[in-house]
């Protein structure tokens, strides 16, 4: 119909000045988009080449020079990744730290909020309604307001007026990323919930009564049914997760401390560039390798992730 | 240059665990539920399914926000009652201040900038050729962290001497202008805004994608018909797209803000908050853990609080007008 009115009045419509006009602006606006474009890829791009050179170009000489004299080498990964030194990267023990952190911290989070929601959302109960705006309220706690009191339950234990009812949890070594998925798995919970909850009550009931009438458990209900429909909404909440936990500096600071026996990359990172500053060859192959691998979920997810932000924002 | 594999191995038994014990808290959900009563008795199965996670909300948020609040009457050590003077300390003293200037910079003009280059994006790459692709580009940097970001941008605004040639991009187009080559994250007030540069950076894609796809939700016949009257691009824009949308745009703004509140990675790595650059989350980490400072950084913390309640509220109301 919008096509059909389009062709047939556009000959009239449109006058000559007119169309110059618009074909005048058509092309400064195509000219704004490719310079934003080109703005937000250069730096980038920069750091990929860069990481690429060998250590005395980049320390003497601008990326763009590059296309004049080009010489690459895979060097600075090489030194970044697998040196042993404490002054080079030891990028691989952070990496594998930050797969370790990572994979819990969003396994986790998934599995409550999913329970969570189906509850809030299938289950008739008194006081449902407030214990949902309760859990959506908590979005409101800045994660730095949980921090020091957090931590000092994983130091000191529960005590109330003197009597330990928690023993202090004193973790080390590897076992602090205990520390750190619980804490992610804390700060997770009310954008999850909320989120699932969103996509979960616009299920069709009727499916659920059926199942309930023939008998079907809730868990039963929960694997069969909601799962298999809320599958986009998880993974979007998954992808949200995953980029979240892996790209968290502040969590990781202070759960999982400095070392490269539990901190992930984005600590290491910023180790290197406060006392590192101008070691520009650890730097930008560290950062392109910290970069690679949430960019690759990112690209190949970027489908769910966009739908699934959608849902949330400019529906509601 | 030997990396040694079998020293990171115990991090893997650790992962097995933890995935493990994932496996089994979700199979003793799981098992609960179905082995509970069934007939009428909703709040059994509700207890099963919710606990867990009320549970991890409790120790995670709600008491550490409660301790919080509390620490922030308290001194340093957290041995003696101080009422208000943590509160007076950061409406005071010029360092403090300084930072809550700062924040106060940033919740204004990012919100603004993002949505502005995000809108103006979206409006011009919309029904091109090119649009996905050029999408792509701009939502590449929401992937990357705000440190590796940081990162890139310390290259970018990378100093060099004078006589030494460039290897920041900004300092070389400077040279190339016939301009001194200048320290950018050094020189205050105008070092918080080429910080300012990388968030904006990062976020405009988020605003694109939300802004882009909220246009093409405008109605064609509403489009069609303002054709009709003859509307410039600049009439269309301003008096069809821009109302047609304005939910999305509150959208974006408000998380916008919420994000630049509690924005600490980009300083910690850019500047590590010298120069005068550091915000209220920065320094509330600087107090609580490096000072010592709980007090201090507890009043920081209960203060972004502050800050960021109004605007969830109003996001909430925002939301509930719109399902009416």
């Amino acid at each position: 119909m919008a096509t059909l009115t389009q062709t047939v009045v556009r000959p009239e419509a449109t006058t000559a000045p007119q169309r110059v006009r618009r074909r005048l602006s058509g092309r400064v606006a195509s000219a704004v988009a490719i310079v934003i474009a080109v703005l937000w890829t250069t730096p980038t791009f920069g750091l990929l080449l860069s990481s690429l050179r060998p250590e005395d170009q980049i320390k003497s000489s601008g990326w763009w020079t590059f296309f004049s004299s080009p010489q690459l080498t895979l060097e600075n990964y090489q030194e970044v990744l697998f040196g042993t030194s404490s002054s080079s990267g030891q990028m691989m023990s952070f990496l594998i730290n930050s797969i370790v952190i990572t994979i819990p911290s969003v396994l986790f989070p998934l599995a409550l909020a999913t329970f969570a929601a189906y509850a809030l959302a299938w289950l008739p109960f008194r006081g449902r309604e407030w214990i949902y705006i309760g859990i959506f309220a908590l979005q409101i706690v800045p994660l730095q307001m949980a921090l020091v009191p957090l931590l000092s339950f994983f130091s000191e234990g529960v005590s109330v007026f003197g009597l330990q009812l928690m023993p202090a949890w004193d973790l080390e070594g590897p076992a602090r990323f205990v520390q750190v998925w619980f804490a992610h798995t804390c700060f997770a919970l009310p954008l999850g919930v909320f989120l699932l909850h969103n996509f979960m009550s616009e299920l069709p009931g009727e499916l659920m009564e059926a199942a309930r009438v023939d008998g079907a458990s809730h868990g039963k209900v929960l694997r069969t049914i909601v799962l298999p429909l809320v599958g986009p909404a998880l993974a979007t909440f998954a992808i949200f997760q995953f980029l979240w936990v892996w790209n968290d500096l502040l969590v990781a600071l202070i759960f999982a401390g400095g070392t490269p026996e539990s901190a992930p990359m984005t600590v290491r990172l910023a180790q290197m560039a406060g006392t590192k500053g101008n070691e520009w060859q650890r730097l930008t192959s560290g950062a392109f390798v910290s970069l690679v691998i949430p960019l690759l979920v990112f690209l190949s997810m970027q489908r769910y992730f966009v739908r699934g932000l959608l849902a949330g924002s400019v529906k509601g | 240059m030997d990396f040694d594999f079998a020293a990171e191995l115990p991090k893997l038994v650790q992962l097995l665990i933890g995935v493990a014990a994932f496996l089994v808290v979700v199979a003793v959900i799981l098992l609960l539920v179905d082995r509970a009563p069934m007939r009428r008795r909703a709040w059994i199965h509700a207890t099963i399914l919710l606990l867990p996670a009320l549970l991890f909300l409790a120790i995670g948020l709600v008491v550490p926000a409660v301790r919080t609040t509390l620490l922030s009457f308290l001194s340093g050590d957290g041995k003696e009652w101080v009422g208000l003077d943590n509160y007076a300390w950061m409406f005071t003293q010029p360092e403090a201040v300084t930072v809550l200037r700062n924040t106060l910079v940033w919740v204004l003009l990012v919100p603004i900038l993002v949505t502005s280059v995000g809108l103006v994006y979206a409006v011009l790459v919309d029904r091109t050729r090119f649009e996905s692709l050029a999408k792509s580009l701009v939502f590449l940097p929401m992937a990357i962290s705000f440190v590796g970001a940081g990162i890139i941008w310390r290259f970018v605004y990378a100093y060099r001497s004078e006589e030494q040639d460039q290897i920041g991009l900004l300092n070389q187009i400077t040279v190339a202008f016939g301009g001194e080559p200048q320290q950018w994250l050094q020189e205050a007030p105008l070092n918080t805004l080429f910080l300012i540069v990388v968030m904006v950076w990062i976020q405009a894609g988020f605003a694109t994608v939300v802004l882009s796809a909220a246009i093409k939700g405008i109605p064609a016949e509403i489009v069609e018909a303002a054709r009709l009257d003859g509307a410039s691009p600049l009439q269309m824009f301003f008096q069809v797209t821009l109302p047609s949308i304005r939910s999305a745009v509150i959208v974006v703004l408000v998380t916008q803000s919420i994000g630049t509140l509690k924005l600490f990675d980009i300083v910690r790595t850019m500047t590590g908050g010298q120069f005068d650059t550091s915000v209220i989350a920065n320094e509330m980490y600087n107090q609580a853990f490096r000072y010592g400072e709980t007090g201090k950084g507890a009043a920081l913390a209960v203060f972004l609080f502050v800050l960021v309640t109004p605007i969830v509220i109003y996001q909430i109301r925002q939301r509930r007008e719109a399902v009416r």
